[in-house]
């Protein structure tokens, strides 16, 4: 149905962010001061491309959920641009973006508050459906059978309000209002953070499934290592409103460069008791506040390997020598690693 | 070793309309000085209140129904509200998950701090505002004086945690329990922590109960290792041979369905089916039968916990035979 093959056979991506940014203004009374100002997204690239799963990680305040935002078109960027199938989403008018919304979807961490409470699951489920006109009246009631049932809740449960149903309950329901419209690219914030070990993995599982079943796009946004790398095609790492890595996860895994990844790679507890006297990376301190974003690398105040030029120069993200589509944001240990 | 704490037959319920909800059933447990015990378990399955019990700290509906909790050689359960607190703070000292909530946001760090030590320790102001910035430096704090004058939301929360422990370990206590310490935070902040906290564990020889959810952290921390489900312990052993051989099925199927960053990228996480059951007291026989790959009839009657090996309990009579193949 889709070519998301150009003519040279090679790979296009559905959704493009170019040179992303968003910046909050502070809250509070800041008189007689220029308002400080929160920088969320601080120039990211990315592209995502379609039948994959994009995973970003990072520590809480990083930007992760931002940039999901923005590729929802939940929020207008400071500046930059989101680019769905060659448009920019943010030059919309509604019309259209009311379409775009039937191509990207959103799961939210929290299923609680992003379900109405005073709603049973059918007209939830049915309330999106019917207003972008995807079934008419009379084949409602089986469609909302079927996403049910994709999503693994008996059809009996369609009456039930939301406070009625368990916490892994609920984020299937919120997947299953994601899928009726039937989108292309889902972004999936933090969708399993709130739920129980046990049920987790049942919810991971279910989204990789349905991605299988539906050729879906995902965008997995996650603090946790494990979950992502285990959904993931392709992961980035942010720090501080910025991607310091990205790669095949694979690849990722095999061979962290930038001393962020490896440092998070380190932190991840793991469940063996006999390695636990084994050799990490501590961070030093605090994640910065994303108001004073340091000078040069954003990572340097915690960075091990940070030597004088790293104070100074913002590292960019270059392409690692020999790999396909692996880039990291550290000259020093780049520099090091073709030595 | 020399048991520190002996929690015997603990059984705890929550008075709701006049119904009673047992949630915790008949909890055997104790700690040795210098060792770290984590229990573990999903929400719900009465973790916390067995943490809380210890000190005292549970709400007007949670009533304990039998049981004893013996602290060096004392029942906890039979003393007065009074001895308690000289207890509580002492010896018995608990750091919680959530430090925004435990901190006072109205008053500084320091008058916090010297406070417990006034207290508890009897120092004057000036020796406990002294001692406060010893303990602050204790915790990795740099800076210390200048934290002594902040307010808790002027800290970040990796921050507000050291100072809980501080607090927690300002009067030298032999026992700390430890509520989810570090889920709040992120993951290199909670590694700072860990570390922290297996230091000065060392340092200072106490104990740690640590409650927790997360399987890596238990890797990392606990010498021994109670699982909890539906208000029960369903299994304890060493954090060793925890890892290497699980006994039940439910610790089993919980370690296979964490995600791991060294897992075989294309193996399949086995997820557990079904939810806990969220008023458990009635159920017959084994309470997690219906999740339960492995159940057959025999399990509708009442499972017993026994030592199947030295120093390994399990409640399930098919894991003690040896039914339960292992992955």
């Amino acid at each position: 149905m889709y070519n998301n093959e150009d003519n040279n056979g090679e790979r296009k991506p559905l959704v493009v962010v170019s040179e992303l940014k968003k910046y909050y203004p502070v809250k509070g009374l800041n008189i007689g001061k220029n308002t400080p100002v929160i920088h969320a997204v601080d120039g990211v690239n990315l592209e995502i491309y379609e039948g994959e799963t994009l995973g970003i990680v990072g520590e809480s305040g990083c930007g992760k959920s931002t940039i999901g935002r923005q590729i929802v078109a939940l929020e207008k960027p400071t500046s930059g641009r989101v680019i769905y199938q060659g448009e920019t989403l943010s030059d919309m008018p509604f019309g259209c973006l009311r379409k775009i919304r039937t191509h990207i979807q959103m799961v939210f961490q929290d299923s609680t508050s992003s379900l109405n409470p005073r709603k049973q699951v059918y007209d939830i489920l049915a309330a999106p459906m019917l207003y972008h006109g995807i079934v008419e009246k009379e084949g409602l009631n089986a469609e909302v059978n079927r996403l049910l049932d994709l999503v693994g809740l008996p059809k009996s449960m369609k009456y039930r309000y939301p406070h009625e149903f368990s916490g892994g309950q609920r984020q299937r329901i919120g997947i299953a209002k994601a899928l009726s419209v039937k989108p292309r690219l889902i972004v999936c914030d933090e969708p399993v953070s709130a739920l129980d070990v046990s049920v987790q993995a049942q919810i991971l599982n279910l989204l990789k499934q349905l991605q299988d079943e539906l050729k879906l796009t995902y965008v997995f946004i996650s603090h946790g290592l494990g979950a992502v790398r285990y959904v993931s095609s392709r992961i980035a790492i942010m720090y501080l409103g910025r991607i310091v890595e990205i790669a095949d996860t694979q690849e990722l895994f095999d061979d962290p460069i930038h001393p962020y990844t490896q440092a998070l790679f380190d932190a991840s507890p793991l469940p063996v008791p006999k390695l636990r006297g084994r050799q990490r990376i501590v961070l030093k301190g605090d994640i910065p506040s994303s108001v004073n974003i340091p000078s040069g690398c954003r990572f340097h105040t915690r960075c091990p390997y940070a030597i004088e030029s790293c104070r100074i120069n913002d590292p960019e993200l270059i392409s690692v020598e020999g790999s396909k589509g692996h880039k990291a944001a550290c000259p020093v240990l780049m520099a090091q690693r073709s030595e | 070793m020399e048991h520190l704490l002996r929690v015997e037959n603990l059984s705890i319920a929550f008075v709701e309309e006049k119904k009673q909800n047992v949630v915790v059933d008949k909890v055997n447990f104790s700690v040795k000085s210098g060792e770290v015990l984590c229990i573990v378990g999903e929400s719900g399955c009465g973790k916390s209140v067995t943490a809380l019990s210890i000190l005292g700290l549970l709400g007007p509906n949670a009533h304990i129904i039998e049981g004893s909790i013996i602290l060096d050689g004392k029942d906890l359960l039979k003393m007065s509200e009074k001895e308690i607190d000289k207890i509580r703070g002492n010896e018995v000292t608990m750091v919680f998950q959530d430090v925004m909530n435990s901190l006072n946001p109205v008053l500084t760090i320091g008058n916090q701090l010297t406070e417990v030590i006034h207290i508890h320790m009897g120092y004057d102001k000036k020796r406990a505002a002294e001692y406060a910035v010893k303990m602050l430096k204790k915790v990795g704090l740099p800076d210390a004086e200048a934290v002594m004058k902040k307010y808790p939301h002027m800290l970040s929360g990796g921050m507000q945690q050291r100072v809980m422990i501080a607090m927690a370990l300002a009067c030298g206590p032999k026992l700390i329990i430890a509520d989810e310490p570090t889920t709040a935070l992120d993951v290199t902040i909670q590694l700072q922590i860990m570390k922290l906290l297996v230091e000065l564990q060392k340092e200072f020889h106490m104990s740690i109960v640590l409650i927790t959810h997360d399987i890596g952290l238990v890797a990392e921390l606990a010498d021994k290792v109670i699982i909890m489900y539906a208000g029960q312990f369903v299994e304890e052993t060493s954090v060793y041979r925890l890892f290497e051989h699980p006994a039940h099925p439910y610790t089993r199927a919980l370690l296979e369905s964490v995600p791991c960053i060294y897992d075989d990228p294309y193996k399949k996480l086995t997820s557990i089916p079904g939810t806990v059951p969220e008023y458990y007291q009635d159920i017959e026989g084994c309470r997690f039968y219906e999740r339960c790959k492995y159940s057959v009839l025999a399990c509708k009657q009442e499972q017993t916990y026994s030592e199947f090996k030295e120093g390994h309990f399990v409640r399930c009579h098919r894991a003690e035979k040896g039914e339960i193949p292992f992955v």
